[in-house]
């Protein structure tokens, strides 16, 4: 198999069984969750304004009262690579039109340069969270495997698709096919690692702001 | 694997629903909820980080409720959670837990852990993994009637006293009076005064109020333990002497669990809704405040500062209530850092204070309320909780710190005028 045709069955059936995965794995895992349900809360509620589980959905993406000092780089570097993924994922100009291609949905990309010096951002910020979680003893103590899987899963993708751009170290549609390759992978293993907390974040915010809001706390 | 450990699997199985199973799939390992914790940031040993503590709940959710977990467990690939590991974690789940709930309110991803703390201690309980101070204490409430060993003797002779120290009656079994006031064993024994403050408060707000003979401790070290069943005897008690009596409105004493057990698990552990209220007495002392149905006269004047229970602040929702009382009668009335929602423990809650050989960590922990403490420097400390207060006399005591712990409802009961003064 040369690089094109490397490249071709990574943009066809790689992608096809990838995106497949990923469509099921993320509904099984939503079913195996929720379906399980709770049970109704019979005391009485106290309501409070501001206090529910939507409030909550928003509330927690701002860091808790003193804990941006305590914790900085938890904060600075997840936001910063967070919102850098977005950010190259979503308004890639290349990445839209394969989206397009794909659902027919389109929107407009950011210049490809600016795109570049957010990717370039958002390595960093990765590579400074793996640092603290190395050198934290929580967060050393913490980590398991899947961490440092899921880390190399989600840095891959920025990583290829830069150079990719960059023309960096192999021919591009070799490091094209190996980006897409990459992709592919990260989209498998999603739903089963910890990397499924971008779907079950909201859930798990909602309830506990649900919980809240019934007994009048406003959070 | 022993019958009571195949019991202890079984309830951990049962206990987890779809909140727990959304918060163990949403955690990142950030460790965040570690720096909320005061047995983490006084000790710096990352086994107290909060989510770890729920490894062998966290396990078990994996095994038996996901896809890939069964897989791995059908093929041998999994670790089995065990006794000897269960016993390793009673320290965790127990010791260097108050159920404070500062690590949920913390948490990015919205992750409550303390409910599935809570939820733990179920399976602890039901696999005998509980410790030995906490199971004392839910023995002799169940056989005794208080965790203290309190019976109603004792109850009507502190009631006798006070009603000649105070010149007011103690309602004992009044049916139809709106409200019933529960006691905790704490109260009973170490600060009696609450007893006559309820007097004098009741007695000129005009409101009708009664004790309830099978009734009368609020505290439930079933709910502490994690033993739902043994929390539903303790919490049917008071809902059959409410109902007996006919009352509007139960009132939880300064006591933390207390409050959670009845105002926020009661319903839940029989069943169904209460056909009365149920408030915290500084919830009702915030109304009478704000109907004009409490008066006061005269100020404290040295430095006071307030310590909020975590159970009525942060997992109860009553905040604002007690620093409207304190103004009302303090003139120089400072805040902590750190006050308010998010608090932090006295460090003997949840049933903390009565495992003995978690003594030494406590202490430990408490160097977190001396900063608080050292940052205002006051000359006495009020608070609403008789748990909080004693933990902290004894907190203060180690540290040779010489500032007095007073009970809030006591102290707006002493600025109340004498009749016909």
């Amino acid at each position: 198999m040369n690089e094109m045709q490397l490249l071709t069955w990574a943009r066809g059936t790689g992608l096809d069984f990838a995106v497949g995965i990923f469509l099921l794995g993320v509904l099984w895992r939503l079913i195996e969750i929720y379906s399980l349900g709770r049970k109704k809360d019979l005391s009485a509620a106290r309501q409070a304004a501001g206090a529910s589980g939507w409030h909550t959905i928003f509330r927690r993406s701002v860091p808790a009262e003193g804990m941006l000092k305590k914790s900085p780089v938890s904060y600075i570097g997840g936001y910063t690579f967070h919102i850098g993924l977005a950010i190259c994922v979503f308004l890639f100009a290349p990445h839209i039109k394969l989206i397009q291609s794909l659902t027919g949905l389109s929107w407009p990309g950011l210049p490809s340069q600016f795109v570049d010096l957010i990717a370039v951002v958002t390595i960093a910020a990765m590579v400074v969270v793996l640092v603290d979680r190395i050198n934290k003893p929580v967060k050393r103590y913490l980590s398991t495997f899947q961490d440092w899987f899921t880390w190399t899963l989600t840095f891959l993708p920025v990583l290829t698709g830069w150079m990719a751009v960059q023309h960096l170290l192999l021919p591009y549609t070799t490091m094209l096919a190996i980006h897409i390759l990459s992709v592919e992978l990260l989209l498998v293993f999603l739903p089963f690692t910890k990397l499924f907390h971008a779907f079950t974040v909201f859930g798990s915010r909602w309830y506990i702001g649900t919980v809240n809001g019934h007994k009048g706390v406003a959070v | 694997m022993s019958a009571t450990m195949e019991k202890g699997v079984r309830v951990l199985k049962e206990v987890i629903d779809a909140p727990i199973a959304s918060y163990f799939s949403s955690c990142v390992h950030c460790g965040i909820c570690a720096e909320a914790c005061l047995f983490y940031t006084e000790t710096g040993d990352p086994k107290y980080t909060p989510i770890h503590k729920l490894e062998p709940l966290r396990r078990i959710y994996e095994q038996e409720y996901t896809l890939l977990g069964r897989l791995k467990k059908m093929v041998g690939l999994s670790k089995p959670v065990t006794d000897a590991e269960l016993g390793e974690w009673q320290e965790l789940v127990y010791n260097s837990c108050t159920l404070c709930g500062r690590c949920s309110a913390v948490c990015p991803v919205g992750n409550d852990i303390v409910y599935m703390v809570r939820k733990m201690r179920e399976g602890m309980s039901a696999s005998g993994n509980a410790p030995v101070g906490i199971k004392g204490a839910v023995n002799r409430t169940i056989t005794i009637g208080s965790p203290m060993g309190v019976k109603l003797p004792a109850v009507k002779a502190q009631m006798k006293h006070v009603e000649e120290d105070y010149g007011l009656p103690i309602p004992l079994d009044a049916e139809g009076a709106e409200y019933m006031v529960m006691l905790s064993s704490m109260e009973i024994i170490n600060f009696p005064e609450y007893l006559g403050a309820i007097a004098k408060i009741m007695d000129q707000a005009g409101k009708t109020w009664t004790l309830c003979s099978t009734a009368f401790e609020a505290t439930n070290a079933g709910m502490q333990i994690g033993n739902s069943d043994l929390a539903k005897v303790l919490v049917s008690r008071i809902v059959d002497g409410a109902e007996k009596l006919k009352v509007k409105t139960v009132i939880s004493p300064e006591c933390g669990h207390a409050y959670t057990a009845l105002r926020w698990e009661g319903a839940n552990l029989i069943g169904r809704p209460f056909t009365f209220e149920v408030k915290h007495i500084i919830e009702v002392l915030g109304e009478f405040q704000e109907q004009g149905l409490l008066k006061t006269e005269g100020f404290e004047t040295d430095k006071l500062t307030f310590h909020d229970p975590c159970q009525l602040a942060r997992r109860g929702g009553v905040i604002k209530q007690q620093r409207n009382l304190m103004n009302m009668v303090a003139k120089n009335f400072v805040e902590m850092p750190d006050a308010g929602y998010m608090n932090w423990c006295c460090g003997g809650g949840g049933g903390a204070s009565a495992i003995e050989e978690g003594e030494e960590l406590r202490i430990e922990a408490f160097k977190k309320k001396k900063s608080q403490l050292d940052a205002v420097k006051p000359d006495r400390l009020v608070t609403a909780c008789a748990n909080c207060r004693i933990v902290l006399e004894e907190g203060l005591e180690h540290y040779q710190m010489d500032i007095p712990v007073v009970g809030l409802t006591e102290m707006i009961a002493e600025h109340i005028p004498e009749k016909g003064a």
